[in-house]
């Protein structure tokens, strides 16, 4: 099979829409897993035990089953408990979900690596828990949170061609309906893996620049 | 009562599929992440070069795309694979590149002086590797070869979408026949997790047993 150029330049506007979708699904499960972990982190803070042993429980299991059943189980069996939800919102809900297990574990590598020397300090200059918590903990330990959670944003961005088994139209599935239409899958199919390499491999390199200029410098 | 069962049966056997794959799987990714991950400290540019290039690549897109590339696009140019073998082939060559770094950073931690020693008793490249270095590094990778395996574990999941009929499949099969959703993804979702479980532990129970009588500082 021949690679036809003239066939991948007339496809390309079909996959930028899908590119666009994919960069908005990857945009907005950030945001609810940063936020979701944040949640998970300070509820298996909590001094009650039980709440403790539910939480790590609940995010073991997110951790340890697979996105794809999971964007099945919330786009198949919510509608059945009569909660309707688009496509596209299920699955930035099921990504969102699914990442908040992994970045509530930054959070809390964050948050255990200050010294209790610091915690110690607030104490004896009479901080209150809120004081301690914006002026001593988080400046120092949102640094080095800060690669580590784009780490888990570019695996996301890898992992949302998944939306397109719940219908999300992102820019794997124009890919497939380009390719059922035309019986021509080596373009499209190539393209998508040029698409992700064009994004990921800048990701990456202001990934590694992130890390140094947030390495700890001691 | 008695259908459900026949249904259940159906799930399980996805989950054997399931297994297979994630053995095999792991068997490929075991064997490249040691070839890339010592071929990225050679001292040949050319064996750098390549191992470098195949754990961005593999590493850069996703494992999906992977799939779908190895599933459509080769039988196209002439490398016709079982649905099964393509599935197998890029879950291993996928994780195996996120190994690969595992295996650089734990032989990269051995401190210098194992390495100096080494030189200093005379040992060639393989005695130092399989005597001095390797039985302390990899202790150090275990445990996130722990968590790659159960992240291939979860990536055998999109393979049921090239039409291996893997528990993920099996369990559309039977939701489109029973129309029940909340069974089959429920079970396979608790089938997962005790798979995952299960690996957790017995890495582990692996580490404990070979970390005995090593004075390796833990990572």
């Amino acid at each position: 099979m021949e690679w036809d150029w003239a066939f991948t330049l007339k496809i390309l506007p079909q996959l930028a829409d899908g590119v666009v979708i994919t960069i908005q699904a990857t945009l907005m499960g950030s945001i609810v897993s940063m936020l979701l972990g944040l949640c998970w982190a300070i509820v298996r803070r909590s001094k009650n035990v039980f709440t403790r042993r539910a939480s790590n429980l609940c995010v073991e299991f997110i951790r340890g089953t697979p996105l794809l059943v999971q964007l099945y189980f919330l786009f198949y069996i919510l509608p059945d408990a009569g909660i309707l939800l688009s496509p596209l919102v299920a699955g930035v809900i099921g990504l969102g979900i699914h990442y908040s297990a992994y970045t509530a574990e930054v959070y809390r590598a964050g948050i255990d690596n200050i010294s209790a020397g610091q915690w110690e300090a607030a104490k004896a200059c009479n901080l209150n828990a809120r004081q301690t918590w914006i002026h001593i903990i988080a400046p120092q330990a949102i640094r080095p949170m800060i690669p580590a959670l784009a780490n888990y944003f570019i695996s996301m961005f890898k992992e949302t061609p998944l939306l397109s088994a719940i219908t999300v139209l992102e820019l794997m599935n124009q890919a497939r309906s380009v390719a059922n239409f035309s019986y021509r899958y080596l373009e499209p199919m190539t393209m998508v893996g040029v698409f992700f390499l064009i994004i990921s491999v800048p990701s990456v390199i202001f990934l590694r620049r992130l890390e140094r200029r947030y390495a700890l410098s001691d | 009562m008695a259908e459900w069962a026949g249904y259940f049966t159906l799930i399980l056997k996805g989950a054997v599929t399931t297994v297979e794959l994630t053995l095999i799987g792991c068997t490929i990714a075991f064997i490249m992440a040691f070839a890339a991950g010592l071929g990225r400290l050679s001292t040949h540019f050319t064996v750098r070069a390549l191992a470098t290039t195949y754990i961005e690549f593999f590493r850069g897109t996703s494992i999906f795309v992977q799939l779908f590339w190895a599933f459509f696009v080769l039988p196209l140019i002439g490398i016709p694979l079982s649905p099964f073998l393509s599935g197998a082939l890029a879950l291993g060559l996928n994780v195996g590149a996120y190994g690969a770094e595992v295996v650089r950073g734990a032989i990269m931690a051995v401190p210098r002086e194992q390495h100096e020693a080494c030189v200093a008793l005379n040992f060639n490249a393989w005695q130092k590797m399989r005597y001095v270095i390797l039985p302390q590094a990899f202790v150090l990778m275990l445990p996130t070869f722990g968590n790659n395996a159960i992240e291939l574990l979860k990536g055998t999941a999109v393979v049921s979408l090239i039409s291996i009929s893997d528990m993920t499949f099996q369990a559309q099969v039977v939701r489109s026949q029973t129309g029940d959703t909340t069974m089959p993804f429920l079970s396979i979702l608790i089938i997962y997790f005790m798979i995952s479980l299960l690996i957790s532990t017995s890495i582990r129970g692996l580490e404990r047993r070979l970390s005995q009588g090593l004075d390796v500082t833990k990572a």
